[in-house]
């Protein structure tokens, strides 16, 4: 047969596309578990580095364990559900993705309460929008719901050394001490602030030079998600907004 | 491809060459001096640069391009008789692009965190012209044996550069080498600093152009007459 004739063309690509598919098929199933179980590890590692535990992926399953508290799952509205479902394996993206179909009165909402030293450290899973890609963070808050404790991020493509900056340590380190509430009471998130905070704003902090999109997406998150929280907040009782005039925490 | 091997016992037997051959040594060493694919070829130079500033990332790096070259030399040789000559460049880039996937599940799944350091360059490998190369170049010409040892030959070329570049600049960059610290902490102390540039992808195009250089003038056939 002649290799070069368009029928054994047609015959020779048909051939390899098909073993080529099984092949990589094939791989995929079976090293997906792997694959699936090291991304585990790595959202465990991220939860406890808002916390300000560095871990390595050999122990972190135990660390994770040791200092997990509680989870919880909100709805929308911020009632916690009874319901027995893993509050870790909540898939935050399809969550969010509720919304946008019409479904957001479905949508769930992890949150995980942390006992690291005698203390209660309640953490809020984020995910928006980045300049690539998605962008995603976990917020520790400290026992008063007001003030940050760390946060870390992470993502997906954001450019190397300008908006990729938000996973760094230097970064994260500026979220600690940080409020959500000013002082009468009104949720106003952390905020990333174009040209520097200034060193005593309590809500701010440097935002990413040359990343002004993952900035304006970080601010846009931690609006955005931090907000569906307060009513529970609310309802445990000890957060700030106790103290205040009885505003609206929502600052709606 | 079975005329060869069952010709072979019978009267092909004696002037055979043998595994390792003069010749088939060749093929491994002089990728790594004289036919270096970085300081001689001049290829790949771009993921080079870009995951040498740790040890650890490059050798896993260098073992990923010396998988798909080799394997992928191995599996075109195999079939080059039988590619149809107007889609053997399409040919050539599927199996490269299957190889490069395999390796990058296979990271994702056994080493996570390497896998993410070296984020996209893993699958840019499809485009390091060291493989297209190599396929072009020898596999479509040679027998797979030979081809296997010429793809094996090129990824430790290709791996050499990379570690010696990745030394350099762990050691200088962050005063480790492979993630143990060797600077101690009493040169710190004393006011000694890790050298921020040698971070940056420059200065692993300045080192790979000190390579060459000392390359050259070592073997003055390398220079170019021009």
């Amino acid at each position: 047969m002649n290799k070069n004739s368009s029928g054994f063309t047609f015959l020779f690509s048909s051939i390899m596309v098909v073993v080529v598919a099984t092949l990589l098929a094939t791989a995929a199933i079976v090293l997906g578990p792997y694959q699936a179980k090291n991304i585990r590890l790595e959202k465990m590692q991220n939860i406890l580095a808002s916390i300000g535990i560095k871990s390595e992926a050999k122990e972190v399953e135990k660390i994770f364990a040791q200092y997990s508290k509680e989870e919880l799952i909100l709805d929308n509205k911020g009632v916690p559900l009874t319901e027995k479902i893993s509050a870790f394996d909540i898939d935050l993206k399809k969550e969010l993705d509720k919304a946008r179909t019409g479904n957001a009165d479905k949508q769930l909402f992890p949150l995980f309460v942390f006992d690291k030293d005698g203390k209660l450290y309640y953490i809020i899973p984020v995910r928006g929008k980045g300049l690539w890609g998605p962008i995603w963070g976990y917020i520790a808050l400290e026992e008063d719901l007001n003030t940050v404790y760390g946060a870390s991020f992470g993502h997906k493509g954001e450019t190397p050394g300008l908006g990729a900056e938000i996973e760094t340590d230097e970064f994260q380190k500026q979220f600690k001490g940080k409020k959500i509430f000013d002082d009468t009471g009104n949720f106003v998130s952390v905020h990333l602030i174009k040209g520097g905070a200034a060193p005593e704003d309590p809500h701010g902090v440097d935002a990413v030079s040359g990343g002004t999109i993952t900035s304006t997406g970080v601010n846009e998150m931690l609006m955005r998600t931090i907000k569906t929280y307060l009513p529970y907040f609310k309802s445990i009782g000890n957060s700030v907004n106790k103290d205040s005039s009885g505003k609206d925490s929502t600052g709606k | 491809m079975s005329t060869e091997t069952t010709i072979a016992p019978i009267k092909v037997r004696e002037p055979r060459e043998p595994l390792f051959s003069t010749r088939n040594k060749k093929l491994i060493n002089d990728p790594l001096n004289n036919s270096n694919p970085i300081t001689v070829q001049v290829l790949g130079i771009c993921s080079a640069l870009a995951v040498t500033v740790q040890m650890k990332p490059s050798i896993v790096m260098a073992l990923s391009v010396m998988v798909v070259t080799a394997f992928s030399n191995l599996v075109i040789s195999a079939i080059r008789n039988i590619i149809p000559d107007r889609i053997r460049i399409i040919v050539q880039l599927t199996i490269v692009a299957a190889l490069v996937i395999l390796v990058d599940q296979v990271l994702k799944a056994f080493v996570y965190d390497v896998s993410k350091q070296l984020s996209v360059f893993v699958g840019l490998i499809i485009t390091n012209c060291i493989v297209m190369g190599r396929l072009e170049a020898f596999a479509m010409g040679n027998k797979p044996w030979p081809s296997f040892l010429d793809g094996i030959g090129n990824g430790l070329g290709y791996g050499l550069i990379l570690v010696l570049v990745s030394a350099v600049r762990e050691f200088f960059g962050s005063g480790k080498l492979m993630g143990f610290q060797l600077v101690p902490d009493a040169f710190y102390k004393m006011g000694y600093f890790n050298n921020g540039f040698v971070i940056l992808p420059p200065m692993a195009l300045i080192l790979v152009g000190i390579i060459i250089w000392i390359q050259r003038s070592r073997n003055p056939k390398l220079i170019e007459p021009n």
